[in-house]
């Protein structure tokens, strides 16, 4: 919303500065966005007299002026056909800034005759686009400035402008005289009386309207107008022009000129039709049937959709109602008879039809905020008389159907209430007598918001009206007591523990964290288990982003690709967040995401890389889990989805809970995510770890034996296919008292092995710590374990001791 | 005269033994049981007892003389040993160490984690919730119903609806509001909770993306005031910003689900391109808040004729981009492995109030 200040002051008697006005604008959530004072850029400049002017020795167009500044006589050089002795003109001095030539002045020699500085012209100064000669003013005096001579002969020519954003609950301040209202509630000057003329009418209205039953409940309560003949269309005048030119809209003809003054004076969008184009006499307000072609002002045609509303006459639909007007119906300066409409349009009906034809005019803006009902037929006759005074004419009796809504309701004050919400000492005086600023009146206890103030609906409002007005920017912070005397108690749930423990360790193995987008391509998506249409959005903002992710991997690996393809071959990439299995609130887990690609290092000169593989996915997934809290026994598994490589991954679960996932990434995936591999990842299901049944900080007591352990070793050959942890389950099963502790410290596998030791056949060898409990080890108890242990694991994997 | 000559012996040998084998063979002619000290010890026992007694103190003397003198040449033998294999033993110590991967924290997580730690210290718990809404929650729970021009302006993105289903379509949550109703349900009231996290708009620029984190805050309590809310703010900046005061300015504003509803401006200097917090002349606009209105604590199943309270939201991407200086939003989902490391934290840069937020 743009004003000037003087069209501020048509409404609010005022002394404060434009500095005091745009402080407590913003400050009374009138929140000013800019302000564009012309006086800025005609600071520097002064009056001065023309004393005496010959010809240019050199030049014939050219004349030497001695003029009289602030400063002494100066000689100027000037080629405007204008200049000559006795004229008082407007100085640009050396080291002004002259905005209309875009120039700083400098003394300079014209045709070798010295020039200290010009005389402007209007377009030099950018006050009109006259540029026939320099500016001649009738009155002033030597050294005055011209901001000063401006402001008291032509005051619209530095008339500062000022631009506010509205927030959507405040569509009274969508006119100058709202935004008056509220200074003056301020108390930064008083309202100025709005004086409604009594039109009458000389004649019946040649054209009648009517409002289709359907749209006088919802729609369109209330539409009035008024056939004003013998008018004379034409430009407005020019303080009118300049009051809209400054608010950035370009002036049509006298009559639309008053629309647009209405719309933005006083939030009254009103519409003129050209009577001699509308057919039959009758407007009819109704809702459309569907597929009526509309030509708008814009000069766009729209088809309509059913039970948007329209104004129509014989011919079809001449205006789509509170949004836009027709072409075939509007004024143009042949225009002698208009009919000046005022109506009263229901927001949500106009914000649909706005939204569904993409038309964002003034008047809808205002009408699907608001517009003040009551104050339809005042705009009229207001509106009336400015086409009378403005074009002449005859103006007809109103023409009208349905009444004004009554949109009266009342809510209680409670002064105690403002007090202790705000926080602010507001006493019930002030607080009564800023709500009868602002229009509402009290009655009691009661108070009756004004029409124009549709967003006030309940107590909370007058509220937030007292508080505004008294100005937060008061407001004196009071410290907020702690609910509990003390330390405070830890906040994080387990949950939110564990994601913080995941991700640090995470970090802490050399992991860089990411954070990419919770919406994917279709194709990663599907890759990845994903892509249905529960997890598709039905907007988009690219084709890269269409469905939900339902893994962090994809993302993850073509944030990979990208730092691929910027030369960075070795990552270490990671994500905690949301994985989503479908559309609906909660198909969402918490998972940890690790991937790795390239080398585990740098060349170095101590042969440090090599190609990542599975065991450093298993073993950073294994410090993630620890860290998480996930118990010391587990199974691994098998049993995973289609994205990992089947014979190197696996899944780490308890029974059917599968906490993680690790392994390489199927060489396919990472072909279509543009991966160079190698790569592999793991990803952790962060809510499926178990949490501990009751948190005590107390550890189970240690043991310590004073009695020397004892490490055998073992070798076994076993099939190439079994797995060590069979080897290992089976020798931890032969005492379980005894063994602490088996490891797995070598394994023989592949050719040589095989010639070694027959086809498929590979050797696994361990390591068994025994912890005596009550008394050493004698030789014959430790041959008696070891024994165990080999039948144990031959019987369980089918091998035998190798030799 | 005798023993004199022979200590003048060993000791020479003793000096000139060149190596640990030439050292030993001194030591068996000297001290071995056939060796020369060891031969006239013999003789000892043949002597008259006054002889003996001089003649063995004399030998014992000479003895202990000669087996200092091995050792001591021992030692120096076994040193200059180990300096010489040492001599060998060079390597090249401005090689690089082995190398050990840096990993990062993102500065999102980073930041929430220290907004986490100020309103922890001030009794907030942290709420979550789910990011795929109802629209109930998104929006009619927090008094924007569906006309409600607020609602165009939150350019939300949708879930696509299987036909036949005619329920209003999910959305991607365009706020963390949405947790606070969850929260009320859940929690009643009094309550003090912030909810971080990601939320979406359909809105894609220089300046934008569609998918950024915020934080919200509720306070209920029976007569918590916009004077907390401030006094609250205060204390977060401060605490968040690592200055010694900050100014606030509350603007009166509008948000459908608080009144009064205020924007909050932090006074600041951008002097030399450089923002500083809590100084000179400019005001920044920060957050966004208010009293929570009564319509939202119904909506939460909160009586609001007995609970009033305030609440608060604001960007975290916004506000790790003021503190740390980082000049692009965009580049925070970009995940730049150069960006990654520039403006990560180290793993153990665990916020805390005790500690300080950052190094």
């Amino acid at each position: 919303m743009k004003f000037t200040l003087s069209w501020l002051k048509d409404h609010l008697d005022t002394s404060a500065s434009l500095d005091e006005i745009t402080e407590a604008l913003t400050d009374l959530g009138l929140e000013v966005e800019e302000v564009v004072n012309p006086a800025a850029r005609l600071a520097p400049f002064t009056l001065a007299k023309v004393l005496h002017a010959e010809q240019h020795p050199d030049a014939d167009k050219l004349r030497v002026c001695r003029v009289l500044t602030d400063e002494g006589e100066k000689q100027i050089v000037c080629g405007a056909p204008n200049a000559r002795a006795g004229i008082t003109v407007v100085l640009c001095k050396p080291g002004d800034y002259v905005p209309g030539i875009d120039v700083t002045l400098g003394v300079g020699k014209i045709r070798g005759v010295e020039s200290h500085g010009m005389m402007a012209s209007e377009r030099e100064l950018e006050l009109s686009d006259e540029h026939n000669g320099i500016i001649e003013l009738p009155s002033g005096q030597v050294g005055q400035k011209f901001t000063d001579w401006l402001a008291e002969n032509r005051p619209e020519a530095v008339d500062p402008m000022v631009h506010i954003k509205i927030t959507p609950n405040r569509p009274d301040a969508l006119g100058v005289r709202g935004i008056a209202r509220d200074l003056a509630a301020r108390g930064l000057g008083e309202m100025k009386p709005l004086k409604v003329p009594a039109i009458k009418g000389g004649f019946a209205s040649p054209v009648r309207v009517e409002i289709d039953p359907a749209l006088k409940a919802r729609g369109c309560p209330h539409f009035a107008g008024r056939t004003i003949r013998g008018v004379r269309n034409g430009p407005s005048p020019d303080w009118l022009q300049q009051r809209l030119t400054a608010i950035g809209l370009r002036p049509i003809s006298a009559l639309v000129d008053i629309t647009n003054y209405f719309t933005f004076g006083l939030n009254r969008p009103l519409h003129v039709f050209d009577v001699a184009k509308v057919q039959g006499g009758v407007l009819r307000i109704h809702p459309a049937k569907g597929g009526e072609e509309f030509l708008a002002l814009d000069g766009k045609a729209y088809a309509l959709r059913e039970g948007m509303m329209a104004i129509s006459d014989d011919a079809g639909v001449e205006s789509l109602a509170g949004i836009m007007g027709g072409e075939h119906s509007g004024c143009s300066d042949a225009t002698t008879e208009v009919f000046l409409e005022s109506a009263w349009w229901d927001p949500i009906t106009v914000a649909a039809t706005g939204r569904a034809l993409k038309i964002n005019s003034d008047a809808r803006y205002r009408f699907e905020r608001g517009v003040d009902p009551a104050f339809t037929l005042p705009g009229l006759d207001l509106a009336t008389q400015m086409i009378l005074d403005l074009c002449g004419g005859e103006a007809s009796e109103v023409a009208q159907d349905g009444a004004p809504l009554d949109t009266t309701r009342a809510y209680r004050l409670d002064p105690a209430r403002v007090v202790s919400l705000v926080g602010m000492e507001i006493s019930e005086a002030t607080q009564r007598r800023t709500l009868e600023a602002l229009g509402f009146v009290l009655d009691g206890d009661m108070a009756t918001p004004p029409s124009w103030r549709p967003d006030v609906l309940g107590e909370a409002d007058l509220v937030e009206e007292v508080a505004r007005i008294a100005s937060l920017t008061r407001l004196v912070g009071k410290p907020l007591p702690r609910a509990q005397a003390g330390v405070p108690a830890p906040v994080l749930t387990p949950l939110q523990s564990r994601e913080k423990a995941a991700r640090r360790t995470l970090a802490a193995l050399g992991y860089n964290e990411c954070v990419t987008y919770s919406f994917i391509d279709v194709g990663s998506a599907t890759l990845f288990g994903g892509g249905s249409d529960a997890a598709r959005l039905e907007n988009p903002i690219s084709s890269e982003m269409t469905h939900l992710r339902p893994d962090l991997l994809p993302g993850l690996l073509q944030a990979a690709a990208r730092n691929q393809a910027r030369g960075f071959a070795d990552l270490a990439l990671f994500e905690v967040g949301p994985a989503f299995s479908g559309g609906e609130p909660g198909e969402q887990a918490l998972v940890a995401t690790g991937l790795l690609v390239g080398a585990t290092a740098p060349r170095d000169p101590f042969g440090s890389r090599r190609a990542v593989d599975v065991f450093d996915a298993k073993a950073d997934v294994e410090a993630v889990l620890a860290a998480a809290g996930a118990p010391a026994r587990v199974q691994v598994g098998r049993k995973v989805p289609g994205w990992w490589h089947p014979g190197r991954s696996g899944a780490i679960a308890l029974g059917p809970n599968v906490l993680a996932t690790f392994g390489e990434i199927h060489p396919r995936v990472l072909r279509e995510m543009g991966v160079k591999g190698p790569a592999v990842a793991f990803t952790v299901q962060l809510e499926n770890l178990p949490f501990p049944k009751a948190k005590t900080p107390t550890r189970p007591a240690l043991t310590i034996s004073d009695l020397q352990a004892v490490e055998r070793d073992f070798a076994f050959v076993v099939d190439k296919g079994t797995e060590a942890l069979t080897v290992v389950n089976a020798a931890q099963g032969a005492d379980k008292a005894l063994i602490e502790r088996v490891s797995v410290f070598d394994q023989f596998t592949g050719e040589k092995a095989e010639a070694q030791m027959g086809a498929g056949k590979k050797s696994l060898a361990i390591s068994v710590r025994l912890q005596p409990q009550d008394k050493t080890l004698t030789e014959d108890e430790i041959e008696a374990v070891s024994r165990k242990i080999i039948e144990k694991v031959t019987k369980a994997t089918g091998g035998t001791l190798r030799a | 005269m005798e023993l004199d000559a022979l200590r003048n012996r060993y000791l020479a040998a003793v000096s000139g033994a060149g190596d640990e084998a030439a050292l030993e063979d001194v030591r068996l002619a000297a001290l071995g049981k056939k060796g020369e000290i060891s031969a006239l010890m013999a003789t000892l026992g043949k002597m008259e007892p006054e002889a003996r007694k001089a003649a063995g103190a004399a030998l014992n003397v000479l003895k202990d003389e000669i087996d200092a003198a091995l050792r001591a040449k021992k030692a120096a033998l076994s040193d200059a040993a180990l300096d010489a294999r040492l001599a060998t033993e060079w390597l090249d110590v401005t090689l690089p160490g082995r190398p050990r991967p840096r990993g990062t924290i993102h500065p999102v997580s980073q930041v929430t984690e220290e907004v986490i730690a100020i309103f922890a210290d001030m009794g907030f718990a942290v709420a979550e919730g789910p990011q795929v809404e109802s629209d109930w929650h998104n929006f009619d729970a927090l008094n924007i119903p569906p006309e409600h021009p607020a609602r165009q302006e939150h350019d939300t993105f949708f879930m696509a609806r299987a036909d036949g289903d005619i329920r209003p379509p999910h959305v991607l949550r365009t706020h963390t509001s949405p947790v606070q109703i969850r929260a009320m349900e859940a929690r009643g009231a009094p309550v003090r909770i912030i909810c971080p996290g990601r939320v979406y708009r359909m809105d894609m620029d220089q300046t934008h993306t569609p998918m950024f984190h915020q934080v919200e805050g509720l306070a209920l309590g029976h007569d918590i005031s916009m004077a907390h809310l401030k006094w609250t703010l205060e204390e977060f900046c401060r605490a968040f910003f690592e200055v010694p005061s900050v100014e606030l300015r509350f603007r009166a504003s509008h948000f459908p689900f608080t009144e009064p509803s205020a924007e909050v401006d932090i006074r600041c200097s951008w002097a030399g391109g450089q923002l500083k917090i809590g100084e000179g002349d400019s005001w920044l606009e920060i957050l966004g808040s208010g009293m929570v209105h009564p319509k939202v604590l119904a909506a939460g199943g909160i009586d609001p004729t007995k609970w009033q309270g305030f609440a608060f939201g604001m960007g975290i991407d916004r506000i790790a981009m003021l503190k740390y200086g980082i000049p692009d939003l965009r580049a925070f989902f970009e995940s730049d492995l150069r960006w990654l490391r520039h403006y990560g934290f180290s793993a153990l840069d665990m916020p805390t109030v005790a500690g300080g937020l950052s190094r």
